[in-house]
């Protein structure tokens, strides 16, 4: 089954409405505690990433018999440098963004960290797709 | 006993309105024939619903004094919330030579209890390692029963200590039993309590095989009667002991007072609660080492059994005279003691069906239901809200017709089809 969500890109006080909704799907179906902690870790990561960074974008989510992969699309600037973007304590995100806490360089070593598989696609000036896959 | 619930329906009381329903942090009420009805999988018996219903339908089962006869020796344990009932400056003494006056042989302080659990934890939190970020503290009933019903991954971070109450009712047994040489059996102890919850953690408790005490008495049901006797009363028996870092655990924030250490919060109310919830279970909060979470506004003073307004409760509880010149530390039998006897299990109560596949197919008739629905969340169904009419459709629990809307218009399509027939 699915859900989409879109992303708002300037409103932070909505940022993580989709992980929270969708953690709340994931209880209902009775899924296992320690999946629903990671898929809400990765997926939390990656829509602030989506909201920082893209500029906002959707979220498309589906939970089949085996996985659940979800994927952020967003059209904003890309990544231009994804060996840097991997590592731990590496942000491009503004002042203004670390004040209000966010941008400590940790969303996507996470994401990876807590996730089966885990896949960006990024093209610069035109946007990224960033694809996490957790095994049920 | 299962499912022991101190929350209940009062019937007659019950005028079917929507004010429960749209209350509960856990949705367990639907109001079905006109009347309230209480899911008892789902209640944590938080109150919340006593709180605010304005036909005082819903009530609080709790103890009576009648109870006393069934044992030799009787020991009140007044809730440290209690304190704050009364006028400001009120002498503890005469709080508790007022409640051993209702019939009791001793009175044991649960403020007691709290310094030695204060105590135990600083201890953890200064020799354990690897704790986990952050510890929730244990004290509160309904939190505990919330964390067992809905998030399975924070059970692990709920500090594995009996609560205040259960630390009290250990020694006051252990005191009595040296004093009067009497058995267990023979020994009633029994909690002055602001809480429905508590009353619920007795009957069947989550973290004990059974519970030390014997039963719970709601602060509402003797507060006229301790008023009476304290206005009589010529001098009280010095009978108070426990000093103000137990007294505050009754006001949100006094826990952690006691911890004195910097990386803690206090949260009081149920929804707060519930979001700080889901922010520890995202890991958001690792940066704090400890949670006091406090389902009623205010923490205990805000408890549905008070008399008193939590505010002022507050406020007096802060200012209070004490006459304590030590700080109960546990012994080392304690601490043993003070430990959880058995896990607390994870018990879902959100959950569709067993299978994923059946769970999966089931949410989504429940989507497909929820798209056609009004989303005004009225309550008029007897469901909290239309999603949750949908949910109960699909488990056999309602009928879509349960909705005044879908029923108006299934009405007009009826309607338009007798006018064809007469055409």
């Amino acid at each position: 089954m699915r859900r989409t969500y879109d992303i708002d890109g300037k409103d932070f006080s909505v940022a993580g409405a989709a992980s929270s909704d969708f953690k709340v799907l994931l209880k209902k179906l009775g899924i296992p505690g320690d999946v629903i902690r990671r898929v809400s870790i990765a997926m939390y990561e990656a829509e602030i990433n989506t909201v920082i960074h893209g500029g906002g974008g959707k979220c498309e989510a589906e939970i089949a018999d085996n996985r659940i992969v979800i994927s952020f699309i967003d059209q904003g600037p890309g990544i231009p440098d994804i060996d840097a973007a991997m590592q731990e304590g590496f942000s491009t995100a503004s002042e203004q963004i670390r004040e209000m806490g966010f941008g400590a360089g940790m969303g996507l070593p996470n994401i990876k960290k807590y996730t089966d598989d885990f896949q960006i696609q990024t093209v610069v000036g035109k946007g990224t797709t960033v694809t996490l896959c957790i095994n049920l | 006993m299962k499912y022991f619930h101190s929350v209940t329906l009062n019937k007659d009381n019950c005028h079917g309105c929507t004010n429960c329903i749209k209350h509960c942090p856990t949705e367990a009420i639907r109001v079905r024939n006109g009347k309230a009805k209480i899911i008892k999988e789902r209640c944590i018996d938080c109150g919340e619903c006593i709180r605010v219903c304005p036909y005082h339908a819903k009530l609080a089962v709790t103890d009576s004094l009648e109870m006393l006869k069934g044992f030799r020796y009787n020991i009140a344990m007044p809730a440290p919330s209690l304190y704050g009932q009364f006028k400001r400056n009120t002498d503890v003494n005469r709080i508790l030579t007022a409640i051993k006056r209702l019939g009791f042989d001793d009175v044991y302080e649960v403020a007691r209890g709290a310094e030695m659990v204060t105590a135990a934890t600083r201890k953890m939190m200064a020799e354990k390692a690897d704790l986990p970020k952050p510890l929730i503290s244990s004290a509160c009933p309904a939190v505990v029963r919330l964390i067992k019903v809905r998030y399975p991954n924070l059970i692990g971070n709920i500090v594995n200590l009996l609560a205040p109450m259960e630390v009290a009712a250990y020694e006051a047994r252990r005191l009595a039993r040296e004093k009067t040489g009497l058995s267990d059996a023979e020994i009633g102890v029994f909690f002055i309590t602001p809480c429905p919850a508590k009353m619920t953690s007795i009957k069947s408790s989550l973290s004990m095989e059974k519970s030390q005490v014997s039963g719970a008495i709601a602060v509402k049901d003797i507060y006229g009667d301790l008023v009476r006797i304290m206005k009589n009363m010529d001098e009280p028996e010095p009978l108070a002991t426990a000093s103000s870092l137990g007294v505050l655990w009754g006001k949100n924030g006094g826990e952690t007072d006691g911890i004195e250490r910097p990386d803690c919060i206090a949260v009081d109310g149920i929804k707060n609660v519930i979001n700080i919830l889901n922010e520890i279970e995202d890991e958001k909060l690792t940066e704090i080492e400890f949670a006091e979470l406090c389902a009623c506004p205010g923490g205990c003073v805000g408890g549905a059994l008070n008399v008193t307004n939590s505010f002022v409760c507050g406020s007096r509880l802060e200012n209070l005279p004490t006459n304590a010149t030590t700080v109960s530390a546990p012994s080392d039998e304690m601490l043993l003691a003070m430990q959880w006897q058995k896990e607390i299990e994870y018990e879902p109560i959100m959950k569709l069906a067993d299978d994923l596949n059946e769970a999966m197919q089931k949410m989504e008739q429940i989507d497909r239901l929820y798209a056609d629905m009004p989303k005004l969340d009225c309550g008029s169904c007897g469901a909290p809200s239309c999603r949750a009419l949908a949910e109960d459709v699909v488990l056999g629990f309602g009928k879509e017709n349960d909705c005044i809307f879908k029923m108006r218009e299934q009405i007009q399509q009826i309607a338009t089809k007798l006018m064809d027939l007469d055409r």
